[in-house]
């Protein structure tokens, strides 16, 4: 051992004796035994963490310069807050690729984890012993959707503007608190400057740390009860007995940490091709009219949430109003979220994977993931009465997926399951796309087409 | 499983396929708009009639006069022909006008202009600006095709001419109604309308005209596009020959001896 190996021991020691350092290291990085088997789906929940610091690294940076100022220029219509943005994408150094990053980050944090939460549902990665790792990953959900939304109001654009108008005011139309709720939560009686800097200390201070927490135990719960995997076979029931070591497990550190090093490229290659050459993504990721500054006088002709939102927003908007008041779509929309959280107590299926499950579960479940995107689709485009029809018929489908799990995920012979974890399987996976690709286009077809 | 990659790119593809899906808008088609952010002749001649025909009424506060050496000008050429009153070169256009006698005088403030191409598009600026005709209810007497009662006069009738609008009324088979088409017809020429020996008119200086601005519209929505594109390309060439092929690799190393 050179003498500088020998030092670093010692300084290591050192810290190892105050610190738990080297163990921490072991337990969650370097000796954590994760699955052999993990597969495509098995790479968003690190890229959900790149996406993260992304978004964190990103917006430090474009807080250096942004002004919540929702105030005009004198002598103009236009805002401060709003010419700050322009600021940042014309004068700032690099401000440019700092913006795009974050914007685009927003939209593919929502892709990232959603295809997550996938992962989760197809390989029952909630059920015994993880309830808790998606108890804390809903609520990481809910943190993004809040996080997402205070954001899109601080460019202070024509969407921000009556965007964050349309969504606070649905708080007012809950029963006797609803409209004093809605005005603390804007400050005022209308959205205003007011708004805007609350949102700001929300946006960069308050829901991040909210988020890291939850991040930080939604690891740790999964680092004590181990990964799942696309079998949804436990590898701690059977154990080398020598070392302890599961048998179809393998270190996280070096195996997985160079693998999703490989998925971090790959993702990198989209994640550029939107910051480059579509920033926008066709009004997708950042609306046209929000390059328009916000004008408290006009209210633009169609007003659409951003992608990521639109399923919910066509289940509220699904639900008719009764008993004189619109409280059920809100209502509907916050259970819609909500209902994930229980996922853990609805199945009561005996297997976990979907490689296992009857074949009833696949067919539910294409029709779950047709109802999301056609609801999405739906969300984004202005209402006419045969679109409600349609979308009450897919939030019915919506709703129906998680309260017939009860009854549903017990139907059916499950497949025998393996005791070990087995290899991927070519035909299975030329089957899992094909109906993936189903799913896509028969939302496309119930939302556009009709 | 790393032989899969294609699969994953498809299905990533699929999922991204309804996001990318344009929603088309209603009502008059929009022409398609000269766009080139690589041809300087084209936005110089943008900027020129941008500074002489919009900025005496729009602002572009966004934009720094001294920026405009992208479009490969001097600070002394911008200086002597694109700046009317007495600014320094490193200040935003901004517009001597205030915003409550705009709208005292056109109903509505004239909007800045640093984003109008990215919030209208180009299309719909190329066919707005071609699209103006005489309407004498109208009170600045005229009125627009895709922006109908518009309070902004056709500033660039010197150069067009005057339209007037010639509408058709044509039973529409499906519905049974009746609909009202208007189209436009150039009555008198102005100093751009080329007129052939027959007396017919010909509008393509105008168009040009009007393409140069608009091009540079969408160069002052987004000054940084042409950098960006091209650093884009950098980028994706590291990652597409270097970082992705050497992680691939890597990983296939690491994972010789899993089985």
């Amino acid at each position: 051992m050179s003498k500088l190996e020998q030092t670093a021991q010692k300084a290591l020691g050192w810290v190892d004796d105050r610190f738990p350092l080297t163990s921490t290291w072991k337990a969650h990085v370097s000796e954590y035994y994760a699955p052999k088997n993990f597969n495509f789906w098995y790479f968003f929940g690190s890229l959900a963490m790149l996406v993260l610091v992304i978004q964190i690294v990103t917006g430090i940076f474009l807080t250096m310069n942004y002004k919540p100022d929702g105030n005009l220029i004198p002598g103009t219509n236009v805002s401060t807050a709003f010419m700050s943005v322009e600021y940042i994408m014309r004068d700032v150094a690099g401000g440019w690729i700092i913006r795009y990053m974050h914007s685009t980050g927003a939209s593919m944090f929502f892709v990232v984890v959603y295809l997550h939460m996938f992962r989760g549902l197809i390989y029952g990665s909630y059920q015994k012993p993880r309830e808790l790792i998606w108890v804390f990953g809903t609520l990481i959900f809910l943190c993004l959707m809040a996080e997402a939304f205070l954001g899109y109001l601080l460019p202070w654009g024509q969407m921000s503007f009556w965007g964050a108008a349309v969504i606070v005011n649905l708080f007012s139309s809950i029963p006797v608190i609803g409209p004093d709720l809605s005005e603390l939560i804007r400050g005022d009686f209308v959205v205003s400057d007011v708004t805007l800097n609350r949102f700001f200390a929300l946006h960069v201070i308050a829901v991040p740390l909210v988020l890291l927490a939850l991040v930080v135990a939604h690891l740790v719960a999964l680092h004590e009860v181990g990964s799942n995997n696309p079998d949804g076979v436990e590898i701690k029931k059977l154990k080398d007995p020598k070392t302890g070591i599961p048998l179809d497990g393998i270190p996280f550190h070096p195996y997985y940490t160079v693998k999703d090093i490989f998925g971090v490229a790959v993702f990198l290659v989209v994640f550029s091709l939107i910051v480059f050459f579509l920033p926008e993504m066709g009004g997708y990721f950042l609306e046209h009219p929000n390059f328009d500054p916000a004008d408290p006088l006009k209210t633009p002709a169609h007003i659409a949430p951003v992608w990521y939102f639109t399923p919910f927003y066509a289940i509220l908007r699904a639900v008719p109003s009764f008993l004189g008041t619109q409280v059920w779509g809100v209502l509907a929309m916050g259970a819609a979220v909500v209902l994930i959280a229980f996922l853990p107590w609805l199945d009561r299926s005996p297997v976990k994977s979907i490689r296992y499950r009857s074949p009833i579960f696949k067919w539910v479940l294409v029709a779950f993931v047709t109802a999301f995107i056609g609801l999405g689709i739906l969300g984004a485009l202005p209402s006419t009465n045969t679109r409600t029809i349609v979308a009450q018929i897919l939030s019915v489908v919506y709703f129906a997926f998680f309260l017939g799990m009860p009854w549903y995920s017990k139907l059916g012979t499950p497949k025998a399951v393996p005791e070990r974890v087995t290899d991927t399987n070519l035909g299975r996976q030329v089957r899992f796309v094909a109906l993936f690709a189903l799913t896509i286009v028969l939302a496309t077809t119930f939302a556009m087409v009709i | 499983m790393k032989q899969n990659m294609k699969k994953w790119l498809s299905v990533l593809l699929l999922a991204a396929a309804p996001l990318v899906a344009h929603a088309s808008e209603a009502g008059v088609h929009l022409d398609r708009a000269p766009v080139n952010l690589r041809d300087a002749e084209s936005l110089q001649r943008g900027a020129q009639t941008f500074a002489n025909y919009c900025l005496s009424c729009h602002g572009a506060a966004a934009m720094r006069y001294n920026r405009l050496q992208d479009l490969g000008l001097t600070e002394a050429q911008i200086q002597a022909n694109l700046m009317f009153a007495s600014e320094k070169v490193g200040e935003p256009m901004r517009v001597a006008m205030q915003a409550a006698d705009g709208k005292a005088w056109f109903g509505a403030t004239p909007p800045d202009l640093s984003l109008i191409a990215r919030s209208r598009g180009a299309d719909w600026l190329y066919t707005y600006l071609r699209t103006f005709y005489r309407d004498e209810s109208r009170p600045t007497g005229w009125n627009n095709l895709v922006f109908p009662s518009v309070g902004m006069p056709h500033v660039l009738w010197e150069l067009q001419g005057q339209q007037v609008p010639v509408i058709k009324t044509v039973k529409n088979h499906e519905t049974g109604k009746e609909e009202h088409h208007i189209s436009l017809k150039l009555e008198k020429p102005g100093l751009l309308t080329r007129v052939a020996e027959n007396g017919s008119f010909d509008q393509a200086d105008y168009d040009k005209r009007v393409g140069d601005l608009v091009n540079y519209l969408v160069y002052l929505g987004e000054p940084a596009k042409v950098k960006r594109e091209q650093i884009g390309y950098a980028v994706l060439l590291f990652l597409l020959f270097i970082l992705v092929p050497i992680s691939y690799f890597l990983k296939k190393e690491y994972w010789r001896d899993i089985h």
